[in-house]
C-alpha cells in the first residue's frame, strides 16, 4: 500500500514536470486562439479553444479510425524519441536523426522496390534491415569522430543531416530513379510495404515500435552494455576509471541511436509513404527531440510523450476542419512546451514547485561540454 | 577545572557581543533530522573549531549559514540582530565566505576568472579587467603564503592548488566569517603552519573563522574554542587548552576510539608491482613524474609523501592504466602492463580508491547498488552474459552496507545524498577485496576519525591478508602512521626513502617541500 503510494509518488516527482508543461502551453494557445478569433470570420469568441480542443481531441481518440492515426504518427516519433533519448543517456546530442530518418526511409525504399516481388517476409524483413543499417551507419560517423578526434556530435550531425538530404536528393535523381515516373522518385515497394493488422491503416511498425521501447527500456536498465552507457552519460571519468571504453561506447552508442532513426524511416516509408522523392518531410526527426525531452530520454516517458504528439498531428485535421483554428497552433503548442521544458523556472514558478535542490538531483544529462576529446 | 567549566568562565567575562548567532537551528530532511536546535555562537575574531563526525549536522549548519538551505525552525542573528539569508550571494554580501569541502570552482576558467567570479572587476562598463584581478590576487596569495599561477586553467591545477584558490576566493571577498571546511586535508606541515599563520593575522584583524576539521590535533592548536556536534545536537563545547585529543574524539563518536593505528610488523613477501625509469606528462605536456623507480611486495605499505601536485596524480594514473607514460615500465607480478587499459590493469588484481571521490570514484546519480558493482559489474554473479543480476548487485550492497558500516537508508538511494564520509565508504567497499595490489590516493581525505580508524585497519588487514598496498597521501601523519616504508616525492622524482620506525618527521616535510633535506 505505501509501496504503491511511494511508486506513485516518486512517478509524478518524474512526470510532473513534463505534465505541467503541457497544461501550461495548452493554456497560452488557448489565449492566443481567442485573441486570434478576434480577426476572423468567426469574430472574438472566448470559448473558441474549448472547441477546439474538443476537436482535437475528438479527431485523435474518439473513434477507431481516429484512434490508428494517433498510433500511426505517433509510431516514428516512439523511434525518433528512443534514438534522442538514448543518446542523451551516454551524454550525446545526435541531432542527426532527421538525417538519419532520411537514410532510413531511402534505404528501405530502394530495398522495398527491388524485393516488391518477393515474398511479404523477406520483402519487410530486409527492407526494415536495410533502413537500420543505413542510419546505424550514418550516425556512426560522427560518433567515431568525436571519440577519436574531439569533434562535437552536435555540430557533425548537423552538418551530415545537410549532406545527408542533398545525397539522397542526387542518389534518387541520377542513381534509382524509377522509369515510370514524371519526376524522380524511386519504385513501388510492392510487397515490401507493411501489412496493415488493424483498421484503413495501423501497421505493422506500430506494435514493432512499441516493442521496441521496452527493448530499449531493458537495454538501458538491464545489460551491462546500458550500465556502461549511463554510466559514460552520468559521469564519464568514472567510466574510464572503471575501465569501460568510451572510444567504443561512444561509437556504439551513436550507431544504435542511428538505428533507431533509421528504423524511424523506415515504419514511415514502408508503412505510409510509398517512395523516396527529394523533399519528404523529415520533421519526425525534429519532432523527436522535443519527444524526447517530454519524455526525459526515458522510453515510457518517451512512449507517452510520442503518443501526445501523434494526438495533436492525427486530431489537428479535424480540428482545422470544425472549428477553423489552423493546424499551425499544434505547432505552437509543441514549441511552447519546449520552452517549458527548457526554462523549467517558469513552470516551477507558475506552480510553486519545489527547486529540484542543488547538484545532481534530478538532472538529466543532455549533452557535455564543447570539444572535450573522448579519452580512451 | 574541567575543559566545559572553564569555556564557561571565560564566556562570562567576555563582554564582547557574539559577531555571529545561531540559534535552535533545526532542519530534517526525509528520514533525518540532520540539525536539532543547534545553538553556535561565534565572537569576533575568535577561530571556532566545529568538530564531528561526517553526517553529523556541520555541513547542513554551515550550508543554512551560507543561505543554501532553509532551517526548519531556528534563528540566526548577525551583531545582535536577526537576519534572514537568502542565498548565498546574501551571505557573500553580509561577510560570511566560504571554503566547501568539494570545490565550487569552474573547471575550464582560470583562477583568475574563478576569483573574480560573482565580483568582477570591470574595465569599462563591459570588459573584464582580468590583469587587475590577477594582480590582486598575486597579492593576496603572497599575503597568505602561497605562490598560484592566476592564468592557469583550473582543471588543470591538481586537488590541493585547488583548494588554494578557494581560500584565495573567500578572502578576495573580505569575508568578515570565514567559514572553512577541511582547508588543511591536503596540505603539508609547512603549508599548514603557513595558513594558521594566516588564519592567526586574520583574527588579530578582527575577522571570525569556523574551522571544520577532523584532524584533532590541529583544532587544538589553532582554535579558541570548540563545539562538537554528534547526530544534529551540540554534545559539548571545549576549552583547547584544557582538553585532549582522545577527550575531543571520544566525545565526536560517542565512545572510546583509538586513534593509533593497530598493526604488527610486516612481512614482505614477493614484489607485486615494480615501477621502472617512469616518466609521465600531465594534461599540459608537462613532466610530472620524471624517473620514478618503485617496488612494493606483497605484505607491506609503501607511502608516498609529498606535497599535493608533485607528480603523485599522474604517476598512480600511469600505474592503472588511466594515463600512458611517456617512458618506463610498470610490472604488475612479473607481467609488463606499461600502457594497459585500466581494465587489463584491473583484471591482474588492482584496487584504486582514487583521489577524488566524486570525480573518479563514484557516480553521483546512481544509487548505493549500482556504485558498489561500477567496477566489477561484468563478473559473475553481478551479470549473466550481458544482463545485470539486480537480485546479486543489491545484496553485494547490502552485505558492504554492514560490512563497512555505511549511513545509507537503503541500496537504492542515489550516493549523491550521502555524506562524504560515507560516499568514501561505498568506494573502499568496493576495492577492497581479495585484490594483489590495494592503490590508495588520499583514502581518509574529508573522513572522520571513526571512519579513518575503521579504513586504516582495514588496510592493514589487507596487508596482512598478503596484498601489497601502495599509499598516496598528503597527510603526512597518516603516511607514516600507516606505511612500512615512506617514499618522498618532489618535483616528480623520488627524492628519499625511509623504514617507518626510523623515519623523522621534520626531515621528510622539509624534502616533501624543497626536495633536499638541508
Amino acid at each position: 500500500m505505501s509501496g504503491a503510494r511511494a511508486r506513485l509518488g516518486s512517478w509524478w516527482r518524474l512526470a510532473q514536470l513534463p505534465v505541467l508543461a503541457i497544461v501550461l502551453a495548452l493554456v497560452i494557445a488557448a489565449a492566443i486562439i481567442i485573441v486570434s478569433s478576434a480577426f476572423t470570420g468567426t469574430g472574438f469568441f472566448p470559448l473558441l479553444p474549448l472547441f477546439a480542443y474538443g476537436a482535437l481531441f475528438a479527431g485523435a481518440f474518439a473513434s477507431d479510425i481516429a484512434l490508428n492515426n494517433t498510433l500511426v504518427a505517433a509510431a516514428p516519433l516512439m523511434l525518433g524519441g528512443l534514438a534522442i533519448g538514448l543518446g542523451f543517456k551516454a551524454g550525446l546530442f545526435n541531432i542527426g536523426v532527421a538525417g538519419q530518418f532520411l537514410a532510413g526511409a531511402f534505404a528501405s525504399a530502394v530495398v522495398g522496390a527491388a524485393l516488391a516481388q518477393q515474398p511479404v517476409a523477406l520483402a519487410v524483413t530486409a527492407s526494415l534491415l536495410a533502413a537500420g543499417a543505413a542510419g546505424a551507419a550514418l550516425a556512426f560517423i560522427p560518433g567515431w569522430l568525436k571519440a577519436h578526434t574531439g569533434a562535437h556530435e552536435v555540430v557533425t550531425t548537423i552538418m551530415l543531416n545537410n549532406a545527408t538530404a542533398l545525397l539522397l536528393a542526387w542518389a534518387v535523381t541520377d542513381l534509382v530513379r524509377a522509369p515510370v515516373f514524371t519526376f524522380p522518385r524511386t519504385g513501388e515497394i510492392g510487397n515490401s510495404a507493411l501489412p496493415v493488422l488493424l483498421g484503413r491503416n495501423l501497421h505493422l511498425g506500430v506494435p514493432l515500435a512499441l516493442i521496441t521501447i521496452f527493448a530499449v527500456r531493458w537495454l538501458l536498465e538491464r545489460t551491462t552494455l546500458g550500465f556502461e552507457i549511463r554510466t559514460v552519460g552520468a559521469n564519464p571519468n568514472a567510466a574510464r576509471y572503471a575501465g569501460m571504453p568510451p572510444l567504443v561506447i561512444v561509437p556504439l552508442t551513436m550507431a544504435l541511436s542511428g538505428l533507431l532513426g533509421g528504423l524511424a524511416g523506415g515504419i514511415q516509408m514502408l508503412g505510409v509513404i510509398g517512395f523516396y522523392a527529394s523533399g519528404i518531410s523529415a520533421s519526425v526527426g525534429f519532432d523527436s527531440i522535443a519527444v524526447a525531452l517530454l519524455g526525459r530520454s526515458d522510453p515510457i516517458g518517451i512512449l507517452f510523450a510520442a503518443i501526445l504528439f501523434g494526438a495533436f498531428r492525427a486530431g489537428a485535421p479535424l480540428m482545422q476542419i470544425t472549428t477553423s483554428v489552423p493546424i499551425e497552433i499544434i505547432d505552437i503548442i509543441q514549441a511552447l512546451i519546449i520552452l517549458f521544458l527548457a526554462a523549467n523556472l517558469i513552470v516551477r514558478r507558475v506552480f510553486r514547485l519545489r527547486a529540484p535542490g542543488l547538484g545532481i538531483e534530478g538532472a538529466t544529462t543532455v549533452t557535455r561540454t564543447w570539444g572535450e576529446q573522448v579519452r580512451g | 577545572m574541567t575543559g566545559q567549566e572553564r569555556v564557561a568562565e571565560k564566556a562570562a567575562r567576555s563582554s564582547t557581543s557574539p559577531a555571529l548567532e545561531m540559534r535552535g537551528i533545526t532542519k530534517r530532511f526525509p528520514g533525518t533530522l540532520a540539525n536539532d536546535g543547534i545553538d553556535l555562537e561565534i565572537r569576533p575574531g575568535e577561530i571556532h573549531a566545529l568538530l564531528g563526525e561526517n553526517g553529523a549536522g556541520k555541513s547542513t549548519l554551515m550550508n543554512i549559514l551560507y543561505g543554501l538551505l532553509t532551517p526548519d525552525s531556528g534563528e540566526i542573528l548577525m551583531d545582535g540582530a536577526t537576519v534572514t539569508i537568502r542565498d548565498p550571494a546574501d551571505a557573500i554580501a553580509r561577510g560570511i565566505g566560504m571554503v566547501h569541502q568539494h570545490f565550487m570552482l569552474v573547471p575550464v576558467l582560470s583562477v583568475a576568472e574563478n576569483v573574480m567570479l560573482g565580483s568582477e572587476v570591470m574595465r569599462g562598463p563591459v570588459l573584464l579587467d582580468v590583469g587587475e584581478a590577477a594582480k590582486r590576487i598575486r597579492a593576496l596569495a603572497e599575503q597568505v603564503g602561497f605562490t598560484i599561477d592566476p592564468g592557469a586553467r583550473v582543471e588543470q591545477l591538481s586537488v590541493g592548488q585547488q583548494q588554494r584558490v578557494e581560500i584565495v576566493k573567500a578572502l578576495y571577498r573580505r569575508a568578515r566569517i570565514l567559514v572553512l571546511d577541511e582547508p588543511t586535508a591536503v596540505l603539508t606541515p609547512q603549508e599548514t603552519d603557513e595558513i594558521f599563520t594566516v588564519l592567526r593575522r586574520l583574527r588579530t584583524e578582527g575577522t571570525s573563522i569556523v574551522f571544520i576539521s577532523h584532524k584533532l590535533d590541529e583544532v587544538l592548536r589553532i582554535a579558541d574554542r570548540i563545539t562538537v556536534i554528534r547526530r544534529g545536537k551540540v554534545v559539548g563545547e571545549l576549552d583547547p587548552g584544557a582538553t585532549t585529543e582522545q577527550e575531543c574524539a571520544d566525545l565526536m563518536v560517542g565512545r572510546s576510539v583509538s586513534l593509533k593505528v593497530d598493526r604488527g610488523v610486516a612481512h614482505p613477501g614477493e614484489p607485486v608491482l615494480s615501477v621502472r625509469g617512469l616518466v609521465v606528462r600531465d594534461d599540459r605536456g608537462h613532466e610530472t613524474v620524471r624517473g620514478v623507480d618503485l617496488e612494493i611486495r606483497s605484505g607491506e605499505i609503501v607511502g608516498i609523501a609529498g606535497v599535493a601536485g608533485n607528480g603523485q596524480e599522474e604517476l598512480v594514473e600511469a600505474i592503472t592504466g588511466l594515463r600512458k607514460p611517456s617512458a618506463g615500465h610498470v610490472s604488475l607480478t612479473g607481467r609488463d602492463v606499461t600502457g594497459a587499459a585500466p581494465r587489463a590493469v584491473r583484471d591482474r588484481g588492482v584496487g584504486y580508491v582514487p583521489a577524488d571521490r566524486q570525480r573518479y570514484g563514484l557516480v553521483l546519480g546512481f544509487p548505493v547498488d549500482d556504485n558498489t558493482v561500477l567496477t566489477e559489474y561484468l563478473n559473475e554473479p553481478y551479470a549473466h552474459g550481458v544482463v545485470r543480476d539486480d537480485r546479486a548487485i543489491r545484496k553485494r550492497a547490502e552485505t558492504l552496507i554492514v560490512e563497512f558500516d555505511i549511513r545509507a537508508p537503503g541500496p537504492d538511494v542515489r550516493v549523491s545524498t550521502l555524506s562524504g564520509g560515507n560516499q568514501q565508504k561505498v568506494v573502499v567497499a568496493r576495492e577492497f577485496g581479495g585484490d594483489k595490489l590495494l592503490i590508495l590516493d588520499q583514502p581518509t581525505r574529508g573522513i572522520d576519525v571513526g571512519s579513518t580508524e575503521f579504513i586504516h585497519k582495514r588496510t592493514v588487514e589487507q596487508r596482512d591478508a598478503g596484498s601489497a598496498v601502495l599509499l598516496v597521501s598528503a597527510d603526512l601523519d597518516e603516511v607514516l602512521e600507516l606505511s612500512d616504508r615512506v617514499l618522498v616525492i618532489h618535483r616528480g622524482r623520488i627524492v628519499g626513502e625511509f623504514d617507518a620506525a626510523s623515519a623523522e618527521r621534520d626531515k621528510i616535510g622539509l624534502l616533501m617541500a624543497r626536495g633536499q633535506a638541508a
